[in-house]
Order: C-alpha cells, then structure tokens, then sequence
C-alpha cells in the first residue's frame, strides 16, 4: 500500500464506523477533556430531564424536548467529527499494520555463528538483541546492520517500489521494521522494543488514540474553557436579573443561550483538526515524533537545506564550451565527445548528451578502440583508438601530460569557469590542447520560485555545502537562497544552528548521516531521512519516509496549514456570538418588555422559532465544518499581513454575517413547516 | 456645531501632550535623565535613604508584586484609621464625627484601589483633615503603583531573557516626583486662578435674598481637585463633583479637567513604544483606544443632544438636547464628552447626572466600563488591561498567519492564556455576579431609587463601576449600606488586586522568553487591520457577557421610553 492513497474524506466505511464511535464518546468522564462540549452535554442533560418531566406532568414539552434533541446533536456532531478523523487515521493505521510481521524473528546469540539460530516472536524481541534476516523475511523490528548488504523493498512505509540497498557501516545502515529484505542477507541489532517500534509509532500517531494535546491546543483550550465559564457566569446571573425584571426564564430557554454563546463550533471541531493535521503529514510520507514537533514546524523561521539534492540535481553536468583561438568549436565538441564516450560517470554522460543537444554530434565507439578509465592518480580519462587519442581531465593534469604552455585566451576561460563556480575540464586530442568544458552544478527548476515564496513567509533559507565558497557563492545566487555555509563541516551547520537560535529564531534542517546527527538534535524541527543512519533517525523528531530532502518545505506549509485551520475556526465561531444574540435575546425578554422586539434584527417569525433557529445552526455549523476541519485551511505563500487580512475577512467577518443568513433561513424553514410559529 | 468643535478641541490637545509625555514618561522608566532632575533628585534619594530602599535592586515580578500589595495594606490600614478617627485628628473645623466601620472600609479600599467610589457625603462625612492627608495623599498614591505596574509590564517587552520587572518603589516614587506632584501643583494654581478655592477656613454662612443664612461648603478643593483628574481618581471634595462650581467653575476649567484625566493614560501607549523600541506598536494601541472613546463620546452626544421626547413634548426647548441633571455652563456637549471620557478612564468623576442620561446615553459610560477600562483607561491601569487584550487579540487571530501567536516577539503560550483569562474572569464574576445578587436580595432592592429597567440599571453600574475601579455611579442609588458597602469594597479589591497580581505574572512569564525578531511571516500588530482586529475582540470577548444584562437594563430602557414609558 501508498500512504499517499487517498482517503476519500467522508468514506462509508469510516463514516459508519465513526457513527457509533460519536455515541460512544458520548460518556461523560471521557468527555471532560473537552470542556465546551462537556458543559453542552450536561446541559443537554438538564434540557431533557425538564422534557421529560413536562411530558409526565402533562405540561408542554415539544419546545424544550426539541431543544434537546438539537442539544444532544451538538454534542454528537462533535464527538461524531473527531471520531471521524481518528477513523481516517485508523483507516490509514490498519493498513500499516498489515505491515507488521509476525513471522518469527531468527535470534542469533552469536554474530559470528549465523547458522544457529533460536526461532522467537517478533514482539517478543528485546532491544540489543541480534536477528539474522534473509532473502524473502521480513525485518522483523527496527534495527541497525551490524555485517552484511541486501536490498530491501521498503513499499509497506514508503509506497516506493524499488527497493534500496542497506548496508553496515555507513548512512544506509538502519532498517524499519515491516520492510522486506529482497537479496542476501543482513544481521541486525534491534534498536525499539516491541511496541515501540517507528511502526508502532506511526500507528498510534494517525490513530490519536494516544494522542497527546500539543501546546498550542492547549492554549486554545484554556481560552475556551475560559470563555465557556465567563458566559456561564452571564447566564447563571440572568437569573438574577430575570427574577428582578419578572422576566419567566426557564431552563430549556437559558440552555440555548448558553450553549448558543460557549464555542461549541471550534470546541467541536479542535481535536479533529489536529488529528487531520498528523494524517496530512503522514500522507506526505513523514513521520512525526510528537504534535509539537508538526506545530514547531510552522514557526520555523529558518530553514538550513543540503545544497546536493535539494537545491541541485548533485550531479556536475557539462553547460558550455570555450575553444582556444584556431580551434573551430565543433573540433572541440567532438573531441570532448570521443574522450567521454567511454565514461560512465553522470558527468561523462552529461558531456555526450551535451554534445548531442548542442551540435548534434552522436558518435559510435570506434572499432578497437581502448578506454582510459578515470584514476585518482591521472585524474584524466579519454579514450585510444588506433593513433588517435582523446584526453579530458582537470586542467593541471592535462596540461601536465601534454607538456604545452597555453595560451591566454585559455587561461582566460579557465579562470571565468571557476569565478562562475563551475568546474573547467581541459580537452586535448592527440596530444593537443583544444579548449574548456565547463561542468556545472544544475539548480533544480522551479527551487528560486519556492524559495521566494519562502522569504515572503519570512523563511529564511540556508544553503549548506561542502563546495568552496566561490563554487557555493555562485550557486546560491543562482538558487536565490539568503545564506549559504560553504566547507561546511556538521561543526559549522550546529554552530550555525546556535547562532540562528541565540538570536531567538527557531530552525528547521534536514539530514543522513550520523555526523548530520548533533545538528539535527539542536535544530527546532530535524527530519531525519529514512535511508539515514539510526543516530540521525533518533535525533531528529521527524523522519521522512521518501528521503527527499525538499519536503522541508512541505513540512513548514504543513504546520501551518494546522495552525491556521485552528484560529481560523477559532475566529469564526467566536464571531458567530453576534448574531446569535440578536436572535435569542430579544426572544427570551421580548414577553417582559415586548419593545424589545425593535432588536429582532432578523424577523425571525416568533420567540420559540427564534431560540430553536439559533440552537440548530448551531448544531449543523459543526457538521458543515468538518470537511474544512479534516482538509484543512489552504495555505498561500503570502505574507503574514495578506495571510492575516485574507483569513480574517472570510473567518471574522464571514464569521459575523454567515449565521445572520444562516439562522434567518433556518427560521423561515420552521415557518414553513409550521414548527412553533 | 459648537459642541462638536468643543469635543474637537479637547482630542486635539490630549494627541498634541500624548506624544512628548509619553517620551518622557518613558525616560521616567528608564531612571533617565529629565529637566527636573536638578530640582527633584535631591527629594528622591533622600525618600530612598529614609525608607532603606536600594534604588539599584532589581525585581522579579513576584517581588514587585509583593512589593505593590505589602505598601497597598498598610496604606490600607492607614487609611482606615484616619477615616475612623478623623474627629479626633487636626483640621477638622465642622467637627465631623468619625466614619462608621463599614462606610470607612469601603472608602479606605475605594481610594486605595484608584476607585473613589463615594458612597460617603462629602460635605457632612468627611473632614478638610482626612480630604487631604487621607484621600488625597492616595490618590497620588493608587496613581502612582498603577503607573509603575505599566512600567512593569513594558519592561516585559523590551528585551529577552529577562529576570527582572524594575523596582517598584523606585518606579512609584519617579512617578509620583517627577509627573503627578508637578503636573499637579501647575493644575492647581490654574484652577485656583479660575475660581476653585484652597481654604483651612470653616464652611462659610450666607444671608440669601430671602432672609434664610445658608451654608456654603468649602475646603482645600483645588489641589485635590488636579489630582483627581490627573490620577484618573474621581473622587470629588463635593458630592456633586465636577459638575460643583467649586470643583468646576466654568467651560474652561472643565476642559482642563477633562484633559487632565485622559491624557496620561493616552500617554502611556506612546511611552510603550519608546520602551520597546517601535513607535508603531503604541501609536496601534492608542489608536485602539482613541477610536473606542470617540465612539463613545459622540454616541453619547448624539443620544443627549437629540433630547427627550416626551420633555420636548411636554414643552422643552428643543435646542440644548436633554439638559435634565445638566449645568448650563456645559451643556450638553461637554457634559457628555467629560462624563465619557471619565468613564473610558477610570475617572468616574461627573459634570452632570449620568441616571439623568437618556437611556443610550448611559449605556456608553457602562458599557465602557464594562469593556474592561481601556478606553483609555485608569492610569497605568488602563494600558495593562490593554495588554490583556492585545495577547487575546494575538492569540484568537495570530493564528491565522500560521505561526504561535506572538506579540512584540513574545510567544503567547498556555500559561499567559491561563492568566489572561483569569483576570478577564473575576471582573466579569464580581460584575454580574454582584448585580445579580444584590437584586435579588431585600437590602439591595432598597438601594435603588428607580424601578423597572432604570434600577437594575443604576445596580448594574453600581457593580461595574467598583469592579473596574472606575468609582462613577448612577447618582440614583443609596450606596452606604453594609451589602454594598462590604460588597462592592471587595469588588474593588479583587477588581484592582486579583487582576494586577495575574497580570503581572504574565508580565514575568513573558519577560523570560526569548524576543524573536520580527519577520515577514510575523503577525503585524501595528496598522488599521490590527487596530480593528483588536476594537472586535474588545468587543466581544469583553463586551458580550455583559449583553444580556444591559438588554434588561438601558436597552429596556430605551424601547420602552420610545414606547412612552418613563422610570
């Protein structure tokens, strides 16, 4: 299976699951964690008692028992819209799961001895322990290689098919659990326990279960249930002032108010929200440690990038030529062709296919010819055919071997390839100099757009690269990102990290190797990449699962995209309080001071129609906004001012006017049904 | 148009003092160098001396917490004593026996707290004696920690890492040396200059017209009467306050006054953005308030100056609005911008009968009130409730720039939440919950002089004016019952302490973290988006609780005075 599958966002299966999981949330001890909704039950409660009572004492009970049954719907809509968000990430758990081996595990007690081995349990295995893995097993924990090399199809995390090799030794050495070793085999050190494996993990992070409340959801929560008590205390005194003013307020009618005026609407939905938030992450193939590592990442303020594979192809490839004077362009192509024809390397290729582009030159290996590999020593290579020959190499080494002084103009070409950080190759053809081959690293298209996005985010991006600093100056003009650490060494990326941080900004990087690992412990957000060593995957608290550098981008968008879809949902039910007022205030003192009818802004056809119209917007806004809750806020890569004016026009004041609408059209459908009017 | 042009008038000149007094309210802070250096040093280091303070030690913010309510309780009981023993103390030339236990706690704590809720007579309960060494003393007093707490508070912003808040008596006596006691004595003799008196002499005897001697009350009333304004105190010599000829003699004093009583508290945003190096993000903040009392004032107006119906009916000009509980010498205009600003201050002082308001009318001073003074509010006080709301404000919306609120590169995180809503909570427990209460019981009901919607509210304010230490009232109420006096003395305690202890708590919290440097991805807290963004969640958040209860009380009143029906 893909982790990228879809998930259809109200699938059969997961909404009548959800369906009865919402009644069983219903209880109120596991309620309590969600103060706003808890409050409406136990007032749900209240409302239905008086129902009932009313219906036994052969008073009227159709208002107050419609009330409740519209009371207890709020309730179920919000246990209905974080039970359908866990039974997506459960949807994308069990699928996991079937990852998980159960076939025994070869315990070894003896590396060297790999004959004999004791058959076990796979949850039975204990951290340290040895396990020999073969073609065809499945890898039965997370482990690092101790001796051996195989290729394992890691599909069942990944969704990527072609399997990657693993060795000891090295940035390839850790395996994950549930993957399939294809060839060879490979002896491992456990490194999780049972049950705490990255499997394990990832299980429990989409199915929320165990889901703790990250920081911020705390803090939304206190505000909430802050709110919840001060309209409390409003409604509890209107007692008071009802019984002065011989105002009749009964319990169904406060109810409404109250339940009207406490943010059910984002109390409903929070919960949901970063459930959905985790599952996004985790359809984008990263695993998160914790919640506070996906919220970290949308206040990243700084993002420190390997030049080699997230800013350029990493591969040098041939972008221009330079002939010297009375060398016809062409010659040189040629030459530099024939000197590649037998050079397998990416930059060798990247000449030929080069040279095809531009002058159309495809040439066969000529009959007999003999190739000149590429040695440490020479650093030349070319190609011998009869008495002809073709050299290509660093400059130093060619010119050395041929034994010519070179003409300025060459020099001159030399050095304007290396100011421009590219690498010059010299070209010679049967002992003669010919020209210059410029070899270049290739920025990824579309990356200087991206990075622009960013700096308008107020992103700051850090190239970090072994180059030196002209190469590297280069190529960071050419990407357009703000800083750059040439020779860097994992010292420099972790004292950079430092700085950045004593500075009060919060960094986000990305790494492989083990010696990546103190920099990504230090750094606010590390993801560690799959193919990474076990050091970098524990340093780290995210782990990217496609071991694609750039999707640090994709992170920060979404940490983001799970903080905006919070406050904006926050803004627009708090807005939503207006609107309600002008519905159930009027209704509820409008047979004391029948004046107060001036305030019924909205018409709304009569008191009963008025207080229900407004409870069951109420209601039905929760459920409206669920799909936007799982889907999430769209991010746009603007500034925070335009992010800010944008999301506060359509969620504060959407927020006021939508229920004005909304609560107006519920009251004529009552009307017109002739429900209390 | 004249009464526009007056309400003009006025903003024009607190703006033009708000920016150079907030820049040098700021060097106040700082422990800079200003032009009464010279002539104040002196005076300062050797209050210190004689007080053993070491003006050089630092606070953290439980310190200075500590520091603030240890001086508050014995000033408390200080205060106490001379009201109940005022018979017995100098200066006492009508013999006026000492306050009775209940009425002398109220008034200590009313004074203590910046309230000066009255629910004494002055005239006959109190003496020249116990005016100006109890109350007035005070004033300076509850004027001075309120500024020294907003110092503490933008001590907070201004750098990273920090342990310390300033030192609270040395941040107290600046303020009050170098900016209430000058300000005070220039405002007094400007006011003495325009006919308010400054007497030890006895209450003087006239032979009227119509043979009858009459007493007339006077005292030392100018100097009390500066810093009543200037402290944003309220509480007048007279029981009629401002609207008194020897408070308030004329137009112009009254715009002295009026100036008086806001301009500190609009200086403070500006001194905010001096403290954190961005002058930007006070002029937002006082923008906020500014545009809310300009609502108000002119709401207000608007209401006054379109008269009563039926008076108009039965015969009234027209012409001066509704002048019912107005002096001639203000009309309409200037009683309402006072009474507003006042109250959008926590003022509270009056230049005519807010209960004789029309019913809108009188919904703006409560309703201000109720927002939770930061229109502009109590001195020093006004601006650290404003705080509140800007962190509410962050927090509700900053997340919609897809970052953890922050403000001024302070991350807002659970445990100010925790303690913003804490504060927000006990004003609006001691508010409505008071009201409430008090209607509902025999003792309270007897307290009002109205019925229907008019009493509940006259309670309401009653309640809402203590809470928020503002000290106005609906003049209509009794207040000098042991229910309200007791009741509404605690309210102006928790109103005043139980909000500035959490307050400064967040002050400390947000101190220690780190100051991030802003960036394009930073939620702008300067400019017309957030200045709206932080007017709606005042509103709402501190505003809305308070709805249903007014509907009952001024709204009532309103529709049904429109209807024909009067209290």
């Amino acid at each position: 299976m893909s982790n990228a599958e879809l998930i259809s966002l109200f699938d059969r299966g997961i909404v009548m699951r959800a369906a009865g999981d919402a009644l069983r949330k219903l209880n109120p001890i596991t309620l309590a964690r969600n103060p706003v909704i808890f409050v409406t039950e136990i007032v749900s409660m209240m409302v239905s008692i008086v129902g009932v009572e009313n219906l036994l004492t052969g008073q009227p009970a159709g208002f107050p028992i419609t009330v409740a049954i519209w009371l207890w719907l709020t309730v179920l809509f919000a246990t209905f819209a974080e039970a359908i968000a866990e039974g997506r990430g459960r949807a994308r758990a069990e699928s996991l799961r079937r990852a998980r081996s159960d076939t025994p595990a070869k315990l070894l007690s003896n590396m060297k001895d790999r004959r004999n081995f004791k058959l076990v349990p796979a949850p039975q295995l204990k951290r340290n322990d040895l396990v020999l893995v073969e073609a065809g097993d499945l890898i039965p924990s997370d482990g690092e290689i101790i001796e051996g090399i195989a290729s394992v199809n890691e599909s069942a995390i990944t969704g990527e098919s072609a399997p990657v090799i693993r060795e000891a030794g090295g940035d390839r050495s850790a395996v994950t659990g549930g993957t399939q070793i294809i060839s060879d085999w490979l002896v491992l050190r456990i490194t999780a326990d049972a049950g705490a494996t990255f499997l394990d993990r990832m299980i429990a992070l989409v199915e929320g279960a165990s889901r703790r409340k990250t920081p911020n959801e705390i803090a939304l929560d206190i505000l909430l249930a802050g709110l919840t008590i001060i309209f409390l205390i409003a409604v509890v005194t209107l007692v008071g002032f009802g019984y002065y003013s011989d105002t009749k307020l009964n319990i169904p009618v406060l109810a409404a108010l109250l339940v009207c005026l406490i943010p059910t609407t984002i109390g409903g939905l929070l919960s949901a929200i970063g459930i959905a938030g985790m599952d996004r992450l985790v359809r984008f193939n990263v695993v998160a440690t914790s919640g506070r590592a996906v919220e970290a990442a949308g206040d990243v303020d700084a993002l420190l990038l390997d030049k080699t594979g997230t800013i350029t192809f990493g591969n040098r490839m041939a972008a221009g030529l330079y002939p010297i004077t009375g060398i016809a362009e062409r010659d040189l192509a040629e030459a530099a062709s024939f000197a590649s024809l037998g050079d397998a390397t990416p930059e060798g290729r990247s000449i030929v296919s080069f040279m095809r582009e531009q002058f159309s030159i495809s040439l066969a290996m000529p009959a007999g010819s003999a190739v000149v590999p590429f040695s440490a020593n020479t650093r030349v290579s070319g190609l011998d055919s009869g008495d002809k020959s073709w050299r290509k190499g660093a400059v130093d080494s060619i010119l050395k071997s041929i034994n010519v002084q070179p003409p300025a103009d060459f020099n001159d070409a030399v050095s304007k390839v290396a100011r421009s950080g590219a690498t010059p190759l010299a070209v010679s053809a049967n002992g003669r100099l010919l020209g210059v081959i410029e070899l270049k690293d290739i920025v990824k298209p579309g990356i200087r757009e991206r990075f622009a996005a960013l700096r308008k985010m107020g992103i700051r991006t850090v190239m970090v690269t072994g180059d030196n600093p002209v190469t590297a100056a280069a190529i960071a003009a050419e990407a357009g990102v703000d800083d750059v650490i040439a020779q860097a060494t994992p010292q420099d990326k972790l004292d950079y990290i430092r700085k950045m941080q004593a500075e009060g900004r919060l960094v986000a990087m990305c790494g492989d190797g083990t010696n990546d690992a103190p920099a990504l412990a230090q750094a606010d957000v590390g993801v560690a990449m799959q193919t990474g060593t076990q050091a970098a995957r524990e340093a780290g608290n995210m782990v990217d699962l496609d071991s694609d550098p750039t999707k640090l981008i994709e992170i920060v968008e979404i940490g983001k995209q799970l903080l905006i879809t919070r406050g904006s949902l926050t803004t627009f039910s708090i807005a939503n309080d207006i609107a309600k007022y002008f519905a159930i205030l009027p209704a509820i003192f409008v047979t004391t001071y029948p004046q107060l009818q001036a305030l019924n802004l909205m018409h709304l056809a009569s008191p009963e129609s008025a207080i229900l119209s407004a409870v069951i917007f109420n209601a039905l806004i929760i459920v409206a906004l669920v799909p936007l809750a799982l889907r999430g806020v769209k991010y746009r890569a603007v500034g925070a001012a335009a992010l800010l004016r944008r999301n506060l026009l359509i969620y504060g004041l959407g927020g006021i006017i939508a229920p004005f609408i909304g609560i107006k059209a519920i009251d004529l459908l009552l009307h017109a049904l002739h429900v209390f009017s | 148009m004249t009464g526009w042009a007056q309400i003009a008038l006025l903003f024009a000149l607190v703006l033009g003092a708000a920016f150079p007094l907030g820049a040098y309210i700021a060097r106040l802070y700082n422990g800079e160098r200003v032009f009464l250096t010279p002539v104040m040093a002196p005076f300062e280091r050797g209050f210190y001396k004689l007080a053993g303070i070491d003006p050089n030690r630092q606070m953290r913010w439980q310190d200075y917490a500590v520091a603030l309510l240890m001086l508050s309780a014995v000033h408390a009981g200080l205060l106490y004593a001379i009201l109940r023993l005022q018979y017995y103390l100098p200066f006492n030339p009508q013999n006026i026996p000492g306050m009775a236990p209940n009425l002398a706690f109220n008034t200590a704590v009313s004074f203590l707290t910046n309230t000066n809720w009255q629910a004494y007579a002055p005239e006959s309960q109190i003496s020249n004696g116990a005016q100006m060494f109890g109350l007035t003393v005070h004033m300076f007093l509850s004027a001075a920690a309120g500024i020294a707490a907003a110092g503490a508070m933008m001590r907070a912003f201004s750098g990273g890492h920090l342990t310390s808040l300033g030192n609270f008596y040395v941040d107290l006596t600046r303020i009050a040396l170098y900016l209430l006691l000058p300000v005070s004595i220039i405002a007094a003799v400007l006011l003495l200059v325009a006919g308010v008196p400054q007497t030890f002499a006895p209450f003087a005897v006239a032979h009227t017209l119509s043979g009858e001697p009459q007493t007339i009350a006077r005292g030392p009333v100018a100097f009390m009467e500066a810093i009543k304004e200037f402290g944003t105190n309220g509480g007048g010599f007279f029981n009629a306050n401002s609207s008194h000829p020897f408070e308030n003699p004329s137009a112009a004093t009254l715009l002295l006054e009026n100036w008086l009583l806001l301009v500190i508290s609009f200086s403070l945003p500006i001194t905010f953005g001096h403290i954190v190096k961005d002058r930007k993000q006070g002029i937002a903040l006082f923008a906020a308030m500014a545009i809310l009392l300009v609502l108000g004032v002119a709401g207000t107006y608007a209401a006054e100056a379109h008269g009563n119906a039926l008076q108009i009916a039965a015969g009234a000009s027209p012409l001066h609005g509704n002048m019912e509980g107005k002096e001639m010498r203000f009309g309409s205009a200037l009683t309402s911008m006072f009474n507003v600003s006042a109250t959008g201050t926590s003022t509270g002082a009056i230049a005519g009968a807010t209960d004789s308001f029309m019913p809108l009318g009188g919904l703006v001073p409560l309703f201000l009130m109720q927002l939770g003074e930061v229109t502009p509010g109590g001195v020093g006080s006004g601006f650290y409730t404003m705080i509140v709301f800007a962190l509410l404000s962050v927090f509700v919306a900053g997340l919609m720039v897809g970052r953890t609120p922050e403000y001024q590169g302070k991350k807002i995180q659970a445990k100010e939440i925790k303690l913003a809503m804490l504060a927000v909570l006990i004003l609006t427990l001691f508010i409505l919950g008071g009201a409430a209460f008090s209607l509902m019981t025999k003792s309270g009901l007897g307290s009002l002089a109205n019925a229907g919607p008019h009493g509940l509210s006259e309670m309401l304010y009653a309640w809402t004016s203590a809470t928020e230490n503002n000290g106005s009232a609906m003049a209509g109420i009794s207040a000098n019952t042991n229910l309200l006096d007791y009741g509404l003395g605690a309210a102006m305690a928790f109103g005043r302490f139980a909000f500035l202890i959490p307050v400064l708590a967040i002050a400390g919290s947000l101190a220690a973290k780190p100051k991030l440097p802003p960036s394009a991805g930073t939620f702008p807290t300067t400019g017309p988006l957030f200045i709206g963004l932080l007017i709606g969640v005042i509103i709402i958040l501190g505003g809305l609780q308070f709805m249903p209860a007014d509907t009952l009380g001024p709204v009532a009143e309103h529709y049904l005075l429109a209807s024909g029906k009067l209290f």
